[in-house]
């Protein structure tokens, strides 16, 4: 029975950080780019600060008419914003923020496995939405969302190698047990890799192109209208929590922080997010997109050979120490 | 040195950075009304009173975009024995403001001040129809039309302006010369009644008419010159001069 209770709880808080923190890295999106283009708009709703933009956005989806077209397939197409959100639920169990036990939600063994093969699972979403919606600009956004994600999962797979192959576990906790204060350095290269590999996972801009609101009329979503598609920017969004998160436990020492090793590991876990969120929306606000062909080449002439190279520094740096 | 690779991108972030601390500075327009010169163009008035029905403006508007109907009337001789006299009377004046480019030649045309530059812009309406404005609509912008700017210190006089000042100085100086005339009979007629007078009633009487005819000279003419300096003026600017009639 108490074993029963102690799931349950882990599932409601985990359930609920979902819910909370893509909300905030939205409002802090709105507020920042806001700033960082010296515009006045998002500033305006609910008085100060515009504190209820967010809210004003979520009660105009909520009341936008529910589309489905005519030709579509049905069932794919209303399943596909729950497919691109669902993913990101089950990393956000996996990932842990604290040295105890308590801190989360589920202990596996092959986490790095796991997070990676289920994020992947997330693209799937895309793909359904742009298959489905009988339309044009949809499946060409739908196959450009595909070619994106088959060049950048490798980088990131191959970036996070290395971190298990420093470490010699594939556990979450596990790896950052073993964490020391000179793998940042050392892992420095991946990490950014790792990074940028998981922006372009997650068609952020700079690598929006496959959602180019201006050259194929927001891609897969096209044709998605109120709710379904307030599901595909949440999935966005909660995908931003979820890829900071994993930088964070990865490269970035998790829970390990200058002092407060024990009680306040967690502050450092979320403290680190929230700046790689801020980053995430910084670059965000600063580059322009990527055209396809350079998109491309990004991830096989740059990242993929980096990912490679950090993986041999790792070994040779492994095999010196022992 | 070439740049380092990548230094754009970092320079990027930076300007994005500091613009974030930054203040914005925006024009708060619904909140803040903008603060417009008095040249601004905004909508155009009709002060109809002025308006001769000369058909100028509706003639020069590129656009064409004036409409203008008018009528005759005659008007009964003046005197005994004159001839009647014809004149315009304006039954319509209306600008289609979904027409107008504000080029603002009907305005520079106009010979008898009739049209206005108002600095109103929130005219905006949902049917195209309701942006022609008739000639009540135009007058009621005339409401809105500032004062015209004043001139600069060394500027030239406005010719009007100048044109009254002199005819007054000219009066003046008639109305001098007219009660010099009268002192200088006063003083002849004076010296005829001296030889019949007495030696101290003279001295009396030269007493008192000395500063009585010459303190009445000055004022007489400082009165004569104001009004005829100060109409023509409100003539010409038009904007205050029907705020007045309408009072």
């Amino acid at each position: 029975m108490n074993d029963v209770l102690d799931v349950a709880i882990r599932l409601i808080i985990v359930f609920a950080a979902f819910l909370v923190l893509p909300l905030v890295v939205g409002q802090a999106e709105h507020k920042v780019m806001a700033h960082m283009q010296g515009r006045l708009g998002p500033m305006y709703a609910g008085g100060f600060h515009g504190w209820a933009q967010l809210v004003a956005d979520g009660v105009k989806f909520a009341q936008k008419e529910d589309i489905v077209p005519a030709d579509a397939d049905r069932k794919v197409f209303q399943l596909a914003p729950a497919v691109a959100l669902l993913p990101y639920l089950l990393v956000v169990l996996v990932i842990p923020i604290g040295p105890q036990e308590g801190a989360v939600g589920q202990v596996i063994d092959a986490g790095v496995f796991f997070v990676l093969a289920v994020m992947g699972i997330g693209v799937l979403g895309s793909l359904m939405a742009g298959w489905a919606s009988a339309n044009k600009f949809s499946l060409l956004g739908g196959l450009r969302t595909a070619a994106q994600l088959l060049a950048y999962e490798l980088p990131m797979l191959l970036a996070a190698a290395s971190v298990a192959m420093a470490a010699g576990t594939v556990s979450l906790p596990g790896i950052l047990d073993s964490f020391e204060w000179w793998w940042l350095p050392w892992q420095l290269i991946g990490a950014l890799v790792f990074f940028v590999a998981g922006l372009a996972e997650l068609q952020r801009p700079p690598f929006d192109m496959p959602v180019a609101d201006s050259e194929i009329i927001f891609g897969a979503y096209t044709e998605y209208t109120g709710l379904r598609f307030a599901l595909f920017l949440l999935a966005e969004y909660a995908g931003i929590v979820v890829l900071c998160g994993l930088t964070t436990v990865l490269f970035l020492g998790g829970w390990h922080g200058p002092f407060g090793e024990d009680g306040l590991g967690w502050v450092w876990t979320l403290l680190k997010t929230a700046i790689l969120a801020f980053v995430v929306i910084w670059l965000r606000v600063t580059y322009p997109r990527l055209r396809e062909d350079q998109l491309q080449k990004l991830a096989w002439t740059t990242l993929i050979p980096l990912a490679l190279a950090q993986i041999a520094l790792t070994g040779i740096v492994k095999v010196a120490i022992q | 040195m070439p740049p380092i690779p990548g230094s754009g991108l970092a320079k990027g972030l930076a300007v994005t950075l500091r613009t974030m601390t930054k203040r914005t500075v925006t024009a708060q327009y619904p909140d803040v009304q903008p603060e417009l010169p008095p040249r601004t163009r905004g909508v155009i008035a009709l002060f109809e009173e002025n308006c001769t029905v000369c058909m100028l403006c509706a003639r020069e508007c590129p656009d064409w975009c004036i409409y203008i109907d008018s009528h005759k009337e005659t008007v009964p001789a003046a005197a005994p024995g004159g001839r009647e006299r014809s004149r315009n009377v304006l039954d319509r004046f209306a600008i289609d403001f979904s027409l107008c480019m504000y080029c603002g030649i009907c305005i520079e045309v106009c010979p008898f001040d009739a049209l206005f530059w108002s600095p109103e812009f929130e005219y905006a309406e949902t049917d195209i129809h309701e942006l022609t404005h008739e000639r009540d609509k135009l007058r009621e912008w005339m409401w809105t039309v500032p004062e015209p700017p004043a001139l600069d210190p060394g500027a030239e006089e406005p010719k009007e302006v100048a044109a009254a000042r002199k005819t007054a100085e000219k009066l003046a100086s008639q109305r001098a010369q007219e009660t010099r005339q009268a002192e200088e009979a006063e003083q002849a007629r004076q010296a005829e009644r001296t030889e019949r007078t007495e030696q101290t009633e003279q001295a009396d009487r030269a007493q008192q008419a000395g500063p009585g005819t010459t303190g009445t000279v000055r004022p007489d003419s400082a009165d004569t010159d104001r009004p005829s300096t100060d109409s023509p003026s409100t003539d010409h600017s038009g904007p205050d001069s029907p705020k007045e009639g309408k009072e």
